[in-house]
């Protein structure tokens, strides 16, 4: 266990982390604006995948198939939170419900439409190779992922400090009763969020794409991951989206390196003991 | 509205409720036709593993279109009924065939977990199970005597991996590290290929063992050592596609070979130039260049628009099998018991070349070295990847060279059997 | 709830009772296994009916108990061959302490949580216990799962699938007669006051934790049940039986029969399970009609499918009251 390899683990947690901020971002906005767990989450992010492969094999342009797979899921979210979330009010229970059920119905229209082959994304040749400093191999996709995560993660930062739609998002989520009461458009703001969040999870599905592939199940199995990010983080909070996907990305890999026999339980376990201990994650409010 | 009459008017609508729900489940009396051969066929059509549920039907089905629906003289019922991969609903569908739609024989299951819980099914049945794609090697091996109406026309796990330990040896691999999924049929893979190489000199150095369904190899390909000659994967689904990808990323220079399922047909078309080279073993490999096969590759491909895998291999060759006993019988069903030795008795020429039995009921058959390469073959246009037959090892039984008795005396290859000797 | 009275509740209950008994033995083998697996997964349902229906809390790691009951009752059987004669009496109690003991330990992180973070933390938890069943492959077998050896044979062979639906009937019937005194006595009183204004309770004097923590243990120790119940009824246990999409089912088939009914979950647990396992051996759009159930139930029934005869008499009511008033002479 040298200096390399804990170099190298570091330095794979922090992509992996970076993926986790994608996922985690929308879910966490979703929570903090709306209060509805997005169960279909994983569902967006596999869909994401999905459409990046039609446009790629339709347009041959990976370039393409990121804001194209972003919108389009943007769009699916967006008929959702108007059509089936809106009319049931507030009520969490069965808005989380509602999100599972068309979980369910995606997973076998995504079976239907794609087939179920495992697949894989294959990003421009630039993104495939791997550069070498001071000896460690680092492959450039994963410097990319990590890169293209802050620019994300800034440019949110930036939208919600510094403009006005922010300060509107900023206050729903701190408390959506008053926001309303003094003009903000709170049913605008919940489309919105939930229309980014989504995009956020799609534009992962085609980030992860061309590192975990794209195959059914995947939408399940990633996310219990995201709700690791979102709950150790904290609810609503885009730092703590942040910070969670660091903690995740970082524990993930250095447990399944250092104790492979209990990898999952050490995810899962101090996130349940955190929770004991501080409900609300690290960052949520409440 | 009284209390009685609202009462009574629930009781009505409760009964006839009751009235419909009877109705339906009462099977009909469909009246099984007397000479008519029932097949029932278990795999997942929905869930993670639909795609191979669809390729299995598939290769089943191109045999009996072939034959047009007729076995020996028998027009076949092909009853499908979708497991969902979990084994308890594969015993569900499996009762319901059996009981419900009198099936003489229930082929299928893709999961080790799935064949040991239809295993027993058969037994208490005294229905004729065969396994077409469960590895799991005690199904014929130390467990056999439990199935006496199970009969399995794929492979067991350790199966193609034991001349592949030799093979390696010949290669000049003295130092293998291993890095194979965590579960029964990665343990059983490794533990063969372990067995075969260090009996022959080699040394397996290190095992890794990322879990099933990783597909993030960071944390793992680092810890690969960096003294080994070779390393050794076992992945499986999404896994064989991610860890070549990885791997060739972090820097790999070192030769990589596999065992079967890490390059076979279901997943290497939509892996990338980085597994060029890269060498494995099993039973088959659409690349093998026999007239049989090559009217085979061509004919599934025409119809179903990819190259088969094993998966669908695996059916179309028990189909196949199926009619040559039914053949034999004259198109009578023959009973159970005398089905599975008439079954066990035969030697056929199959696609994946030929295939007999041995004593406890498994294949025997040709086991293939294949080393991936970029070409053209079968009078395609297109370079592809193809698994190129560079070895073959003719009649593998599934104990190699170690005679039933030895074998079946060592315990079942598991994640400490057996043990890492050499490991650091 | 539903707003029928509670005698006409009980006798409607009693007759479809009355009509599954008999229906069964004459539904042929297949579907007789089918109905008994719902009767098992009904007992899960109910379990989580009294966290959600009637304490108003909503668990996403119910299945956490099945296993634990369902694994103990394996890991008895292979390892030990205990639980294969009268022993099976035993197992079942120590199945439901061992769903008890999980929730007891569970509870103690989990009840201080409310609402989306309590869903959150129950997630968290049963996810524990998966990846223990997973990955614990010497004591769970792994993903291979562990084979039992067969039913129990006490007196009767339970391999005969017709005993044990009336054995597996007949525990139905006691959990759902002892659920349903539960909610009927004081302590189920306190916490439907608990699910309507917890605050409330607590000034009044309730220790509203502890409340909450009782009905978390006792919806454990009855998922324990179910789970040594739904490892002899399938031969098997493997991780699937603990994934998240088990818990998800449970936390759906309790809406879509009815939060708070008791009875709502069992029908959930029926329609659910024969969508699943029955529709799909007849059609292969099967995955679409039961998430367009689950959709429409959430949209258009939130009483979920116990709320039909109330709705339909609310309809027939608006009908009666126009017409009414129509006839009345202008």
């Amino acid at each position: 266990m040298d200096a390399r390899f804990w170099l190298l683990q570091t330095f794979n947690g922090l992509s992996y982390g970076a993926l986790l901020f994608l996922l985690g971002s929308g879910l966490s906005l979703i929570f903090g604006v709306m209060r509805i767990v997005n169960l279909a989450h994983g569902a967006y992010f596999l869909l994401g995948g999905y459409v990046a492969l039609s446009v790629i094999w339709s347009t041959g342009s990976w370039a393409l198939a990121l804001p194209a797979a972003a919108l389009a899921i943007a769009l699916v979210g967006l008929v959702m939170e108007r059509i089936f979330l809106r009319p049931l009010g507030f009520d969490p229970l069965r808005q989380v419900l509602l999100t599972v059920g068309f979980a369910f119905l995606f997973q076998q229209g995504a079976l239907d439409i794609w087939g179920g082959d495992n697949m894989d994304i294959t990003p421009p040749a630039e993104l495939t190779r791997s550069i070498v400093l001071a000896g460690l191999h680092l492959p450039v996709y994963r410097i990319f992922m990590i890169g293209l995560a802050a620019v994300i993660g800034v440019a949110l930062w930036l939208a919600m400090e510094k403009t006005r739609m922010g300060a509107a998002v900023r206050a729903t989520v701190d408390d959506a009763e008053m926001a309303s009461g003094i003009g903000i458009d709170t049913s605008r703001i919940s489309m919105f969020i939930f229309a980014l969040g989504s995009a956020l999870a799609a534009l992962g599905g085609v980030i992860g794409g061309a590192f975990l592939g794209v195959y059914p199940g995947l939408d399940f199995q990633i996310l219990p991951i995201a709700f690791a990010v979102v709950i150790i983080g904290g609810m609503g909070s885009l730092t703590g989206a942040a910070v969670g996907a660091l903690i995740v990305g970082l524990a993930d890999n250095f447990g399944k390196a250092l104790f492979p026999e209990v990898s999952y339980f050490t995810l899962y376990a101090p996130m349940a003991l955190l929770l004991a201990v501080k409900p609300t994650g690290l960052f949520g409010r409440e | 509205m009284s209390n009685g009459a609202g009462t009574m008017k629930t009781l009505g609508v409760i009964g006839a409720a009751a009235a419909a729900c009877f109705a339906l489940t009462t099977p009909g009396a469909s009246p099984a036709a007397a000479d008519e051969l029932r097949i029932g066929f278990l795999a997942p059509m929905t869930g993670p593993f639909a795609q191979v549920g669809k390729d299995m039907v598939n290769g089943f089905e191109m045999y009996l279109e072939e034959t047009k629906n007729n076995f020996g003289g028998a027009p076949v019922k092909f009853i499908v009924e979708d497991e969902q991969a979990k084994p308890p609903v594969s015993v569900l569908k499996a009762e319901k065939l059996i009981r419900q739609d009198k099936v003489h024989m229930f082929v299928g299951g893709v999961l080790a977990s799935t064949g040991y819980a239809l295993a027993p099914v058969s037994t208490r049945e005294k229905t004729v199970y065969i396994p077409s794609i469960p590895a799991a090697d005690d199904l014929t091996q130390r467990d056999s005597s439990k199935y006496p109406y199970l009969i399995r026309t794929g492979w067991s796990s350790s199966q193609p991996v034991h001349p592949f330990g030799q093979w390696a040896c010949e290669q000049g691999y003295k130092k293998i590290a291993v890095i194979a999924a965590d579960y029964a049929f990665g343990y059983e893979t490794v533990g063969g290929f372990q067995k075969s190489f260090e009996d022959c000199g080699g040394k397996i150095i290190q095992k890794i063992w990322p879990p099933l369904g990783t597909i993030d190899f960071g944390p793992f390909i680092p810890t690969i050592k960096q003294d080994a000659d070779a390393i050794f994967t076992l992945m499986v689904g999404p896994m064989s596609l991610q860890f070549p990808k990885q791997l060739a990323a972090a820097g790999n220079t070192k030769p990589v070979i596999g065992g079967g399922t890490s390059y076979d047909e279901f997943s290497l078309p939509f892996m990338g130039d980085e597994v060029i080279g890269h060498v494995s073993a099993l039973q088959y490999s659409a690349a093998l260049d026999t007239p049989k096969n090559a009217a085979f590759v061509k004919a599934y491909r025409a119809k179903y628009g990819k190259v088969p895998s094993y998966f669908s291999e695996s059916n179309y060759t028990t189909a196949q099998l199926i009619d040559d006993v039914m053949k034999k019988t004259g198109g009578t069903w023959p009973g159970p018991e005398q089905f599975v030795a008439a079954m066990a008795s035969l030697k056929i020429d199959a696609v994946r070349g030929p295939v007999s039995f041995d004593e406890l009921r498994n294949p025997v058959q040709n086991i293939y070295v294949k080393k991936v390469e970029k070409k053209k073959m079968f009078g395609y246009d297109k370079d592809e990847l193809w698994n190129t037959v560079i070895k073959t090892y003719p009649a593998v039984g599934q104990f190699w060279t170690y005679g039933k008795d030895a074998f079946l005396k060592q315990p079942v290859y598991s994640r400490d059997f057996p043990p890492c000797k050499y490991c650091e | 709830m539903t707003g029928m009275t509670n005698r006409r509740k009980l006798l409607a209950a009693v007759t479809v009772l009355i009509i599954v008994l008999v229906v069964t033995p004459h539904a042929g083998p297949f579907l007789t296994l089918l109905i008994t697996r719902a009767l098992v997964f009904a007992i899960l349902a109910m379990s989580l009916d009294i966290l959600l229906g009637f304490t108003g809390l909503a668990s996403l790691g119910q299945a956490a108990y099945l296993g634990v009951g369902a694994y103990l009752t394996a890991i008895l059987a292979t390892r030990y061959q205990f639980g294969l004669g009268w022993s099976f009496w035993t197992v079942i109690v120590l199945g439901a302490l061992a769903g008890a003991a999980t929730a007891a330990l569970f509870g103690l992180i989990a009840i201080r949580a409310t609402g989306v973070y309590f869903l959150m933390i129950t997630l968290a938890l049963g996810q524990c216990v998966w990846g223990l069943a997973y990955r614990w492959n010497s004591l769970t077998g792994g993903d291979n799962g562990l084979n039992l050896p067969g039913r129990p044979t006490f007196g009767i062979a339970m391999t005969d699938d017709l005993s044990w639906f009336y054995l597996v009937f007949a525990f139905f019937v006691a959990s759902l007669g002892l659920l349903y005194l539960l909610v009927l006595s004081p302590f189920g009183r306190s916490l439907e006051g608990i699910r309507e204004r917890e605050v409330r309770m607590r000034i009044l004097g309730y220790n509203t934790w502890l409340h909450k923590y009782i009905a978390f243990v006792i919806a454990g120790a009855f998922g324990g049940l179910a789970g040594v119940l739904w490892a002899t009824t399938n031969g098997q246990v493997s991780p699937e039986d603990v994934v998240l999409t088990t818990s998800v089912d449970a936390l759906l088939m309790v809406v879509l029969g009815g939060s708070g009914t008791l009875v709502g979950g069992a029908i959930g647990a029926a329609v659910v399970l024969l969508m699943r396992e029955y529709l799909s051996t007849l059609v292969p759009w099967w995955q679409y009609a039961l998430g367009g159930v689950y959709v429409l139930t959430i949209l258009y029934l939130p009483g979920g499918l116990m709320s039909i005869p109330a709705r339909v008499r609310q309809w027939r009511t608006r009908e009666t009251g126009a017409a009414g008033l129509a006839a009345v002479p202008q």
